[in-house]
């Protein structure tokens, strides 16, 4: 090869490298890349594939534990769930292709991450999606949920699998960058976990699934940058998504997991052909040669630059010994799927791409993936966080009764029912889920164990907006609390780290920040991190989204038939709040509705506090002391006693006195209050004194609020409602406005 | 007795009607797409998925596969045919019911709970269930609305061939307002023999009370009681002309 001329600053753009970047690779090279060889280092050095920003920071995540089958570097996480089984999991992000082309972005977010977990040969048994979007009251932040969700059923129902969790949140700061964080989990035989780790120079290298098109080209540096006005342009670069050409590959590839013939097999995702072949080879410690004539295109006069970056959709990659070739191209023909053989392992240590006679690229693996040059940004605490951190949420007079407030929360798109959506996906297919969307977290039957899995999503930006640090310490908390109210132990957690362009000093201040609250949260919970994913450059036009750190927890739960829900199920049960009395209002979503505003204090986080709390719960469901159990989370207090009492149909009766003591304010702090740590939870009386006893031995604080029962809400001396009234709030809260703007 | 799954790619339910028939104790196996043997199965179950994608419309490829052509002959010689969502949108494109199923009135996908009268006991598919009864089965689908011309469903409510009503919870009329919005509130309709069932509900997702119901479990167990005393039809079912 010729040494190509030195590159332009557009050409450098393009691929998202710097100056200096490209300098460093020419000197490693001792001679400048060809445009094929620039491409490729652009991909696998970009922020998506390479984490040349976050790496460093990441590294301080405990990501070990007994359960742990596998931690973060394959294509998810895997833990030991009991039984001989394997749940693996991971959550990412698809939010650049999301905001511009909403319903394929979402979709192919759903595939990808689907792929990410069979090509460890698990069947996948669950997908759960964490959404942001900007206000619901804009007709056009609208038109992106719709587009989304459309995409995410569009996807998930067709290929079968069921989406039976996630979240969604609007605020301001995801106007012109939304949020699409797609979690998938599946169930596999340890035995029989698959990895992407090549071996035996000379083994095949398979091609297989769809045929590469121009989709998608440049997606992984896409990523990397901020999007502007120009980026509706880039709608090429978001790929298409054929999910009923996934289902046929997931049923082979499930179907060889643990078979002899299969050496290693690789999805293939950002950076298309280019990171997988080489993460394929590098992890093997291996070399790779490759010939792309031999790839099948759905166009014509494809570069070889197009075929190394195309993302086309649902393609795979297996390592196969040379004699099972034909056995396994067979198994694909089964199904009408292509399998090409492209290439072989090789142990040169180096990356080959040639186009039939040509040599197109030659670079050295290592290069390429483990001198990815990390970037070192510096980073700044924002100015102003401490005046606004220092603002007392107390002091402004509620512009409502409590009754009134309650029922504006409940008809928050935040809190409302998130029902409009849910229904539009299959969440049942697979005959396992006990507990569907709705409530806290779904739960899962693993068939053979007699158990179950319990799985959600959760993190709240609005804390780490002011306080990223406690922001994702309270999601890990929050997170780990859903699966507790189910009766399940949090397990092991995969994270999205959703932050703006990390080269300003205050962003990358936030993701500091956030890693080092997920850390302390995960270490006072003893839950390690398996697998994650890092989404930055979500900006616009300069602004950036609020840090936001999504946590996708599993829990386990050994015994099915020791199970909780979110609803009241009996009347004349004794209501009972489990941890402490609080009146944290900074952040909460009564301040936005309220006064628009995100001020004052974090809400106070005592990890060891969070830990006996939730072990106390757990402890009482799995002793059968709890008819209900549910989350304190946005809206506070009062809005879980109203969400029990709407899912389980029925009102509730609080007596306790200390909440007509105070002035509105103190009324308004102790309702709506997000305070931490706590559960609102349901006993028969002749179980609360053994509730009590276990609480007071982890000294923890367990109050008896009142009594089910009845068709109202009722707070003595605070607020008086019919529980239809706010069961219809609480539904309309996601239906689309009859006048939009 | 031995039920027969048929298997399109892009099938789904398959696996959760085999294990519908596990929670009785019975057989099932899979019928590939491609093969024409049907195993000499009792019963075959079209199951719900997107079969080839179900792109160009709904069932309208997989009305071409080999094993559709077995499942004609075995429909023609009386045999219980029993299509489930995707299967139904099978049936109602190879003729062996009438109508369509198109797009949901809302325009959206439903996955929900939903209720539906049993109206016949004499069938094969319902003879386990009571006069009446109300099932509580979910739904999960885009294209659900039963449509058919004003004659077809005359003759279909003429010769009691609407098996399955939505209805509400309380066993009341929808008035038209179902789940999807099919003419008549359709949600099962039998061919003309009484052997072919379409549904758009899950009945093998309400297997157990753990998952929320058992109801559809009902269907199975009158399956399986209609082949053992080898006797399909509980009274003498009006045999007519062939649907088209």
């Amino acid at each position: 090869m010729s040494d190509a001329p030195a590159v332009s600053a557009a050409q450098l753009a393009e691929v998202a490298l710097t100056r200096e970047e490209y300098e460093l690779a020419t000197s490693r090279l001792g001679r400048h890349p060809s445009a094929v060889e620039l491409g490729i280092i652009g991909a696998l050095w970009s922020e998506h594939c390479g984490y040349k920003t976050s790496k460093p920071l990441l590294r301080r995540l405990p990501v070990t534990g007994p359960r742990v089958l596998q931690g973060p570097g394959e294509n998810a996480g895997a833990v030991d769930i009991g039984g001989g089984l394997a749940c693996v999991f991971k959550v990412e992000s698809h939010n650049h292709p999301s905001a511009i082309e909403p319903y394929q972005g979402a979709a192919t977010g759903v595939g990808g991450i689907l792929r990410d977990v069979f090509t460890m040969g698990a069947r996948p048994v669950a997908l759960l999606d964490s959404l942001r979007f900007g206000p619901f009251e804009e007709s056009a932040q609208r038109h992106l949920l719709d587009g989304v969700v459309a995409g995410i059923g569009g996807y998930g129902n067709c290929i079968g699998v069921p989406t039976v969790g996630g979240e969604v949140y609007f605020d301001e700061s995801y106007r012109f960058n939304c949020l699409v964080n797609a979690m998938c989990v599946g169930i596999i035989e340890q035995g029989r976990l698959t990895h992407a780790t090549a071996a035996g120079p000379g083994n095949v290298v398979l091609l297989v699934g769809a045929d590469t098109g121009r989709d998608g080209i440049h997606g992984a540096t896409f990523a990397s940058v901020e999007l502007n006005e120009s980026s509706a342009e880039r709608r090429p670069a978001v790929q298409v998504g054929n999910p009923f050409l996934e289902k046929c590959l997931m049923e082979v590839c499930v179907a060889l997991a643990g078979d002899p013939r299969i050496v290693a097999m690789q999805d293939l995702g950002a950076a298309g052909l280019t990171s997988a072949t080489a993460e394929l080879a590098h992890r093997g410690g291996c070399g790779i040669a490759i010939d792309i004539a031999h790839v099948s295109r759905r166009e014509t006069g494809m570069t070889p630059y197009e075929v190394m970056l195309s993302e086309s959709q649902e393609r795979m990659l297996l390592v196969v010994r040379p004699e099972d070739v034909a056995s396994v191209q067979a198994e694909f023909d089964r199904w009408d799927l292509q399998s090409d053989g492209i290439g072989r392992i090789t142990d040169s240590g180096r990356f080959v791409v040639s186009d039939g006679p040509t040599v197109v690229c030659d670079l050295p693996l290592a290069m390429l993936i483990d001198e990815v040059p990390l970037r070192h940004p510096d980073q700044r605490r924002p100015a102003g966080l401490d005046r606004a951190l220092a603002a007392d949420p107390l002091t402004m007079a509620p512009p409502w009764s409590p009754g009134e407030t309650l029922r504006r929360l409940l008809a928050s798109p935040n809190i409302g029912s998130r029902r409009p959506i849910f229904r539009r996906y299959d969440h049942q297919v697979g005959d396992d889920t006990v507990i569907l969307p709705g409530g806290d977290a779904a739960l899962l039957r693993v068939r053979g164990t007699g158990g179950a899995i319990a799985l959600c999503t959760d993190g709240n930006a609005r804390y780490g907006e002011l306080d990223p640090r406690r922001g994702a310490a309270i999601a890990v908390c929050e997170a780990a609390r859903n699966v507790v109210a189910v009766g399940a132990a949090a397990i092991a957690l995969t994270n999205c780290l959703n932050f703006g362009n990390p080269e300003k000093p205050e962003i990358f201040w936030q993701l500091g920040e956030a890693i080092e609250g997920m850390r302390e949260a995960c270490l006072a919970l003893g839950i390690p991190v398996v697998s994650g994913n890092v989404s930055l450059y979500n900006d616009t036009a300069g602004v950036s989204i609020a840090p936001t750190t999504v946590i996708g927890m599993v829990g386990l739960l050994e015994d099915l038939e020791r199970r909780c829900g979110a609803g009241f199920t009996g009347n004349g049960d004794v209501v009972l709040l489990v941890g402490p009395v609080g009146m944290d209002l900074g952040g909460s979503e009564y301040q936005r509705l309220a006064h628009g505003v995100n001020a004052g204090p974090r809400p106070t986080l005592d990890l060891d506090l969070e830990a006996r709390v939730q072990a106390v719960v757990l402890e009482a469901i799995g002793s059968g002391w709890l008819r209900s159990c549910h989350d304190l989370a946005e809206g506070g207090l009062g809005v879980a006693l109203a969400e029990s009492c709407i899912l389980g149909g029925r009102g509730v009766h609080v007596t306790a006195p200390f909440f007509s003591l105070g002035s509105p304010i103190v009324q308004s702090g102790l309702l709506f209050g997000e305070s931490q740590s706590r559960f609102l939870v349901s006993a028969a009386p002749a179980d609360v004194a053994a509730l009590r006893a276990v609480a007071q031995s982890r000294d923890v604080e367990v109050r008896e609020l009142g009594v089910t029962g009845g068709g109202r809400v009722v707070v003595d001396g605070v607020l008086a409602l019919e529980l239809k009234a706010l069961q219809e709030a609480y539904d309309g809260a996601l239906l689309a406005p009859a006048t939009g703007t | 007795m031995r039920f027969g799954i048929a298997v399109f790619p892009g099938t789904w339910s398959d696996r959760d009607c085999a294990h519908a028939v596990s929670v009785l104790g019975h057989e099932s196996v899979p019928l590939w797409h491609r093969d024409r043997d049907l195993q000499g199965v009792d019963c075959v179950i079209l199951p719900g998925g997107f079969a080839y994608g179900d792109y160009l419309r709904t069932g309208a490829v997989a009305r071409f596969a080999p094993l559709m052509e077995s499942v004609q002959e075995f429909a023609a010689a009386g045999g219980l045919v029993w299509g489930i969502c995707n299967g139904f949108q099978i049936l109602c494109e190879a003729h062996l019911l009438p109508g369509a199923l198109t797009r949901n009135a809302s325009l959206e996908f439903r996955c929900q709970m939903t209720w539906m009268r049993v109206e016949r006991t004499d069938s094969p598919f319902t003879r386990e269930c009571g006069t009446g009864q109300v099932l509580a089965i979910p739904v999960s689908h885009g294209e659900g609305r039963y449509v058919a011309d004003p004659e077809t469903l005359e003759r279909l409510e003429g010769e009691r061939r609407v098996l399955l009503r939505y209805v509400a919870a309380d066993g009341s009329p929808v008035g038209g307002v179902s789940v999807n919005g099919s003419m008549r509130d359709i949600a099962g309709i039998v061919s003309a023999q009484g052997n072919v069932l379409g549904m758009m509900p899950h009945p093998e997702r309400a297997c157990e009370p753990l998952l929320g119901s058992d109801d559809g479990l009902r269907m199975f167990r009158s399956v399986v009681a209609a082949v053992e005393h080898d006797s399909l039809f509980a009274d003498a079912a009006p045999r007519r002309e062939p649907v088209r």
